[in-house]
Formats: C-alpha cells, sequence, structure tokens
C-alpha cells in the first residue's frame, strides 16, 4: 500500500548552519490493511516522513508510491480522498471558530461528495459521538472528543490510509486507551492501512504490526513487534527505550557537554 | 542548621488544603480538604490534567492564580505557618527554602539572560554573595548537575541550549540556594526519554546528597512509581489512596488500578485496552482527616 525507497528530506538551514538532513535514505514497504509503527524521540524526523507522504512536505527525494502509484512532491486531489492525516494536538488542529459540523463537512464539500448531512451523521456515530455534537464548537469539547473529530474528518472521505502522528500523546492514560480502542476498531472494521508515529514505545506496540527505530532521520532497526516483546532487538538505543518505557532506572551515567 | 536533627521531623505538613474558584457559573472545588506531610524523602503526586495535583505544589509556595481562594487547617513548613506568613516572610521562603522545577525550560528560563546570570541571580539576591563568588558558586552548582563544560554553559543564552541542558540549568538554579524542599512540577515531561533518566537520576542524587525533602508532581504513574518512596495518588482534588514507591501493583483504590490497565505495555499485549469506568462515588468526599499518613 505504502512504499518508499530511499526517502530523503533535507531543510535550508541559516547562513551559518548548512543544510539540515532530517531524513535520510528512509525505505519501508507497508502492505495493504497493515499497521506501521516508527516510532523515535523529537527531532528523529518520524513526523518528517509522514509530512512527506501526506505531501505537506514537497521538498523530498526519492521515491514513494502509494498503492503502486509514483508520487510527485505535488498530489492531485484524488490522493487527499485516500490519504488521510490525524495530528497530534487535538486543541490546535481544529478551526476553533467552526462548528463540528463544519470542520466535518468540509472536506466532503471539497471533493464533491453527495449526502454530506448523512456522511456527517455516520462519521460521529462511528468515531462514539452522539449526534447532537455536530452543533458544538471545539471549545465545548473535552481533549479526548476532540480527537475523536479530527479521527471523523480524517474519516469522512472513506480513505484506505491513515497517517497517524502522536495521536494521543496529548492525552490523559485513560482517554488514550479509548482513543487507541477506536483506532483499532475502526481498522479492521474498515480495513484501513494505519502508519502510526509515537515517541511512546508502548503505544506504538499495542496498535502495530511491525515498528521502526528512528534516530537522527535513519531507521536504525526494524522488526515485528512479536520480535520486540520477546527483547529480541539488537540496538543499543532500541533497549534503552525499551527500559525507559519502564519508568525510572538509576545507571552509571556520563557527563554532557 | 544541622539537617540531621530534623531527618525525623517532616518538612511540610498540610492538613485540609481546599483550593476552590469563583467563576460565573458558580464554586469550583479545584483541590477538596487534602492531607499529607513530606520528610527528607521523595513524595510523589500522581493524576491526570484537573485532578488538582499542579494546584497543590502551587499552595505551598503561595503562586496560585490570584481569584483562586486557597485555605487549609494547617500548612506549615519547618516550623512556618504559611497560611499567616507575610508576603516578606514568604519572599524569604520562596526559592531560598523552597524552590519549584517547571516543566518546560523553554518557558520558564529568561531568554534574553545568560543562564549563568540567571542562575547568579538567585545566589545574589538570597544571599547577598558578590559577583566573582556567585560565578564560582555558579560553575561548581552547574557541575553538580553534570554539564561537562560549566563555562560555556554559563555564557550561553537558553535559545543556545537543548531541553534536557536547559532543564540541567533550571535544576542548577533552583538548587544553588540549597533549600530544604524542592518542589518539581512535570520536571521531565518535555523531554526525550533518554534525557528524562539523566535528569532524574541528577535529582536523585542531589535531593539525596543533601538531605532535602522533594514534591514531585507528575500525570505518568509508572515513573513516579519507580522514582518515588511514597505515592499519593489523586482524582478530582482528593488524595484516594497513598501507596509505597515500587509498590504500584498493590494498588487498591479502582481508580489507580484503572489507571494501570489502561496502559499499553510492551510486555504484555491485550487486544483491547481496559478503559476506565469513572465511578461518581469516587468524587464523594471523604473525612476531612482521611488523607495520607
Amino acid at each position: 500500500m505504502i512504499e518508499l525507497d530511499a526517502l530523503s528530506v533535507s531543510f535550508r538551514g541559516g547562513r551559518a548552519a548548512g543544510d539540515v538532513h532530517a531524513v535520510r535514505d528512509v525505505s519501508l514497504r507497508i502492505a495493504a490493511g497493515e499497521s506501521y509503527g516508527i516510532v523515535g524521540e523529537s527531532g528523529s524526523g518520524k513526523s518528517t516522513v509522514l509530512r512527506a507522504l501526506s505531501g505537506l512536505n514537497r521538498n523530498w527525494r526519492g521515491v514513494m508510491k502509494i498503492d503502486g502509484v509514483p508520487q510527485l512532491p505535488v498530489r492531485p486531489r484524488a490522493f487527499h480522498k485516500s490519504v488521510q492525516m490525524v495530528f497530534q494536538d487535538p486543541y490546535g488542529s481544529l478551526h476553533p471558530r467552526h462548528t463540528v459540523h463544519r470542520i466535518l463537512a468540509e472536506p466532503a464539500a471539497i471533493h464533491k461528495l453527495d449526502g454530506i448531512d448523512r456522511r456527517v451523521e455516520r462519521v460521529l456515530q462511528s468515531v462514539g459521538l452522539p449526534a447532537a455534537f455536530r452543533y458544538r464548537f471545539p471549545h465545548q469539547l473535552s481533549g479526548g472528543q476532540r480527537q475523536r473529530v479530527a479521527i471523523a474528518r480524517a474519516l469522512i472521505l472513506e480513505p484506505r490510509v491513515l497517517l497517524l502522528d502522536e495521536p494521543t500523546s496529548a492525552l490523559d492514560v485513560s482517554v488514550q486507551a479509548e482513543i487507541l480502542n477506536l483506532l483499532t476498531a475502526l481498522r479492521a472494521e474498515l480495513n484501513l492501512t494505519y502508519l502510526l508515529v509515537s515517541h511512546n514505545l508502548a503505544v506504538v506496540a499495542h496498535m502495530c504490526d511491525r515498528i521502526a527505530v528512528m534516530q537522527s532521520g535513519k531507521f536504525i532497526e526494524e522488526m515485528p513487534v512479536a520480535q520486540l516483546r520477546a527483547g529480541h532487538s539488537v540496538e543499543p538505543y532500541t533497549t534503552e527505550l525499551l527500559r525507559a518505557a519502564q519508568g525510572y532506572a538509576p545507571t552509571t551515567m556520563e557527563a554532557v557537554t | 542548621m544541622n539537617p540531621y536533627d530534623m531527618s525525623a521531623r517532616n518538612l511540610l505538613e498540610v492538613d485540609d488544603l481546599r483550593v476552590r474558584f469563583h467563576t460565573p457559573q458558580g464554586v469550583v472545588n479545584a483541590v477538596r480538604g487534602i492531607g499529607f506531610t513530606v520528610g527528607r524523602e521523595k513524595v510523589g503526586i500522581v493524576g491526570e490534567s484537573g485532578s488538582g495535583k499542579t494546584l497543590t505544589g502551587r499552595s505551598v509556595l503561595r503562586i496560585l492564580p490570584h481569584h483562586a481562594e486557597m485555605t487549609a487547617a494547617r500548612l506549615r513548613f519547618d516550623g512556618i505557618d504559611l497560611l499567616r506568613a507575610s508576603s516578606q516572610a514568604m519572599q524569604r521562603v520562596r526559592g531560598r527554602r523552597i524552590s519549584m522545577v517547571m516543566q518546560d525550560p523553554k518557558f520558564s528560563l529568561n531568554p534574553t539572560m545568560t543562564a549563568g546570570r540567571q542562575i547568579a541571580e538567585t545566589a545574589i539576591l538570597h544571599e547577598k554573595l558578590s559577583k566573582s563568588i556567585a560565578r564560582d558558586k555558579v560553575l561548581s552548582m552547574l557541575e553538580s548537575v553534570r554539564i561537562r563544560d560549566p563555562r560555556r554553559v554559563f555564557d550561553a543564552y537558553p535559545h543556545e541550549l537543548s531541553g534536557g541542558m536547559g532543564q540541567r540549568v533550571m535544576i542548577a538554579m533552583m538548587l544553588i540556594t540549597e533549600p530544604d524542599l524542592l518542589i518539581a512540577d512535570e520536571p521531565t515531561s518535555a523531554l526525550d526519554v533518554a534525557v528524562q533518566n539523566q535528569v532524574l537520576e541528577i535529582i536523585d542524587e542531589l535531593v539525596s546528597r543533601r538531605h532535602m525533602g522533594l514534591l514531585f508532581i507528575s500525570h505518568d504513574l509508572n515513573l513516579v512509581g519507580s522514582f518515588c518512596d511514597r505515592v499519593l495518588v489523586m482524582y478530582g482534588g482528593q488524595i484516594v489512596e497513598t501507596l509505597a514507591g515500587g509498590r504500584l501493583q498493590q494498588a487498591s483504590h479502582p481508580y489507580t488500578r484503572g489507571l494501570l490497565a489502561a496502559m499499553p505495555r510492551v510486555d504484555r499485549p491485550s487486544a483491547v485496552l481496559p478503559v476506565l469506568r469513572r465511578d461518581p462515588a469516587w468524587l464523594s468526599l471523604q473525612r476531612p482527616d482521611a488523607g495520607a499518613r
């Protein structure tokens, strides 16, 4: 469903800094219906991969195929109907002065879909929100409800691929569980392909079949989640992430500069 | 003052602490009658957003938003009645006796001052040190938060430092006056996991070496459970449970158990995560003295 070959993304640096190579030679293959995760820390380039895939960042090199079709930096409208993205911050990604109805109806209108009212109703139901919520504004919703609206906005176009950028890291643990369960159920029901990016190894392991560990713009390790759970990771960095997921563990450590 | 004389005593005593907000829609009770003590130990407060954990920490320093109303049956720090202390007396407590590390160094360091000058300012203000003595003290403090090149960091502006370095500078600033109690509100939440562990280690080492008390506020149950000696679990402005550090799995309150179950775990695969069912009975007020001891 998603193929990347030697994807590289660089940003123009300042006068002295030179270019920043955010993503270096990343290749991956994700089958239709698969859930694939990228784990890494801030600045590792994981979100940049998603932004290049979604067409938000046009400044990339390499080969990108969606459903076998090679992609150019500028995407046709049909692309966005089949590939949608959910962002990290449900407080920042919804227009504060638009009602839920308008937020959901807008992508459907752009894509000239018919029966918008019915679609809005149906998509609200599938993300577990009452129909009356369509008349609310984002500030009248909790964080978890906002993220449900953001997922509904992605789903209203009936896409085949969801790009999920830290979809629960702004939420409390109890709300996170609800949203992760919703995403799991939706994938099974609609046969979606997921590419999920997170700094939280436990979340990625829970949601995905295969994971890649990313550091300084590169994939340093890729493996099935079962292998990770069995403790068969090779890279020390992956081991460190695994250990950090368990909580605080004192070590003998070095000073930093 | 010999710190060992006080080791058996409580540094901080809180009883029936309440914080209310008066809004046009009515009174919002954000902290609802909690009690706890902190000795020279690491005490954690854990809870989700809106549980009242941050307001609890801020109540101790009396740095609440001005429209908040705070009352308590007792709020004492080392013999000082914080409820009745004058604002000058509070000024002598804040920074010198009790310090606070905030969540994000990006927003709590002054971007127009070098790191060294900001740290020195605290020492000069509270201890009336000369500039050159303050400078030496700052450099040794930077060394003790394990910064390898203190001179470079001294002259660096906050934007020239990484998140982990910024947080070390903040910790250095908070500890240079050698306070007795450190309040750390999500001190590592803005940091990457690898750096997070290092910063915690620094806090751990400094707190035990200086024989300080620590009030560690966080939403991260695993982190607090593995780091602190004692954990207070807050829900809806109340302490619902007190646990010994490292004994999270023995939690008995359904809220704590629900939170633990709702977290995905690498070593425990599950198809569906158990969702927390909130029981309205958790919010019913307990006996006023039923807090943690």
